[in-house]
């Protein structure tokens, strides 16, 4: 049985340019992304993670490997439309996203090019924009929204399609403290009720850690993969690729270089405090 | 300069029966107008436009703030416009003024008057087209009626894209001209002070960051627009379909009428 809705074999990828030798983006990179789950790709600039998104819905082909999604090779240009309609892409500039001068007539792009018949598209508008929050906002100009409302437009642009698999290409980089949580929320909220596949490429941890699957990408491989609490556990090993770990993953690991016994794994507010508790409880009593 | 009060391709979003009127049934009412407008001769004529313009506001709940605001580019082509046609109508009668080369003849006022009137008139019915109807809308009808064309490979659905997309970015580039303006201020740039030549090489630094920026916005657009699936108008569906309603069908017939009486007007000398 094969669920995974995402797939590479051996993915590599080189911008072809004159620049002489081209430089290489990604260089084999193997992942498979189960339908239904909630993975975070997480890297610093220039590890590849954009170049790896692009090729989840055939805006970039592989200059070696293969992508397949659903099954179907990225590369076969027939049924391209087939794969823009089943991974959604939502990008880092709301602005350059909005088609049109109306929220809900832009939530109406996608299922307009796919031909969807009027009154579907209406059920599929109103919809994605409950599912996002931002309904009652449906007759709203997007150049006076917020930018987090206005990523919350794009999301919902790219849901009226009803994809499988939604890839989020930093969607937070451009939004205030705000606005990156009410995204947040809505892509979580989107993953645990619909069942969408998300792929959330990244480089804030704290966005990373509220993943399912963590996948850490350093010069166009991925060095790391596995639950966000394993991962951060690896401190140097993302020190090294110059990326840093949560706060609370931070001050345990630093505390444990000083000798003090404390779980790695604390990777939330709670489970963090929790576990200082425990320190303090056990210095207390003497051994 | 207020970047802030261009209202060109503004839309004030209503619900007054102007707005709800198909967009293809406002676009020919119009055009019905213009026609009218041109064929106008005499007071009379003139007296029942300008009334039916003035119904037309008040029916739309624009305000006349807006109309005028909007007017205020194209203040000195109707003024130059109105002047040289005082200045150049040659007239019958005794001149009322003569002075250096010019001669201002009874027509030549006239000829002015009714020039500047017909232009305002002309603009504040268009203002009133683009107002009360969404970008969207408009270019959804004029693709809808031009589409005759596509027969003769004009690329309807491709320029009403353009068309739309160009409305959709006016306020995002006002915006982003604004804050490049405030960032080259803010390092010393001085946009205000100067001849014409220096005020024009004053640009240059704002045009550079915004014209690059303008390219990778298209960019992103149209990977952004490629991901939601767009592949040209083929095959294309619509959300809103357009459909005729007997307010519409009264529209159509006034306009007709306005034509119509315009024309017997105009016949009459009126």
């Amino acid at each position: 049985m094969n669920d995974a809705i995402l797939k590479t074999q051996a993915l590599r990828f080189a911008y072809q340019d004159e620049v002489i030798p081209a430089p290489i983006v990604l260089d084999g990179v193997d992942l498979e992304i189960q339908a239904g789950s909630f993975v975070a790709v997480l890297g610093h600039n220039g590890s590849g993670k954009s170049t790896l998104a692009k090729h989840f819905n055939a805006i970039l082909l592989p200059t070696g490997g293969k992508v397949y999604v659903d099954g179907i090779d990225t590369a076969d240009e027939d049924r391209l439309l087939d794969i823009r309609g089943t991974v959604g892409m939502v990008f880092q500039n709301p602005d350059n996203q909005i088609v049109a001068n109306v929220v809900e007539e832009d939530v109406a792009f996608a299922p307009e090019n796919l031909g969807i018949p009027p009154e579907e598209i209406r059920r599929r508008v109103d919809d994605a924009l409950k599912a996002v929050g931002m309904y009652e906002y449906r007759e709203h100009a997007p150049h006076l929204l917020s930018g987090g409302q206005k990523q919350r437009v794009a999301i919902a642009g790219v849901i009226a399609m009803r994809p499988r698999c939604i890839v989020l290409d930093e969607p937070t980089a451009m939004l205030d403290p705000i606005g990156r949580a009410e995204v947040l929320k809505t892509i979580k909220q989107l993953n645990r009720t619909s069942g969408v596949t998300v792929v959330l490429i990244t480089h804030h941890m704290d966005e990373a850690a509220q993943a399912d699957r963590l996948v850490v990408m350093a010069k166009g491989k991925v060095i790391a993969d596995g639950i966000p609490k394993e991962v951060f556990q690896r401190v140097e090993e993302l020190r090294s690729v110059g990326l840093t770990v949560p706060e609370t993953t931070q001050l345990l690991w630093e505390l444990r270089q000083a000798g003090l016994d404390v779980p790695l794994d604390a990777l939330s507010d709670q489970e963090c405090a929790a576990a200082l508790a425990e320190l303090l409880t056990k210095d207390v009593t003497p051994a | 300069m207020a970047l802030k009060d261009i209202t060109l391709g503004q839309y004030f979003p209503g619900a007054t029966p102007i707005h709800r009127l198909d967009p293809r049934v406002k676009i020919i009412g119009t055009i019905a107008y213009i026609v009218a407008l041109f064929l106008a001769k005499w007071l009379v004529s003139y007296a029942l436009l300008l009334v039916v313009l003035a119904i037309e506001i008040a029916l739309s709940r624009i305000g006349l703030k807006s109309i005028l605001r909007g007017m205020k580019p194209i203040l000195i082509i109707v003024l130059i416009t109105g002047l040289l046609n005082l200045l150049y109508t040659p007239g019958q009668g005794a001149p009322l003024v003569t002075f250096w080369v010019f001669t201002i003849y009874r027509e030549g006022v006239w000829a002015a008057c009714s020039m500047v009137l017909r232009i305002a008139m002309l603009i504040t019915c268009t203002f009133l087209l683009t107002y009360t109807t969404s970008p969207i809308q408009l270019t959804d009808a004029l693709e809808r009626l031009m589409n005759p064309l596509k027969a003769v490979k004009v690329p309807v659905h491709e320029l009403s894209m353009m068309m739309s997309i160009a409305l959709r970015f006016i306020p995002t580039l006002i915006e982003e001209t604004d804050k490049i303006m405030s960032a080259q201020k803010a390092r010393g740039a001085d946009f205000d002070s100067g001849n014409l030549v220096q005020k024009a090489k004053a640009l240059v630094p704002l045009l550079v960051p915004l014209f690059i920026s303008a390219f990778r916005r298209a960019d992103e657009l149209a990977i952004a627009m490629e991901c939601r699936c767009y592949h040209g108008g083929e095959g294309r569906t619509r959300m809103r379909q357009l459909k005729l309603t007997a307010m519409d069908g009264a529209a159509l017939t006034l306009s007709a009428a306005l034509c119509v009486a315009a024309g017997v007007l105009a016949r009459l000398g009126l």
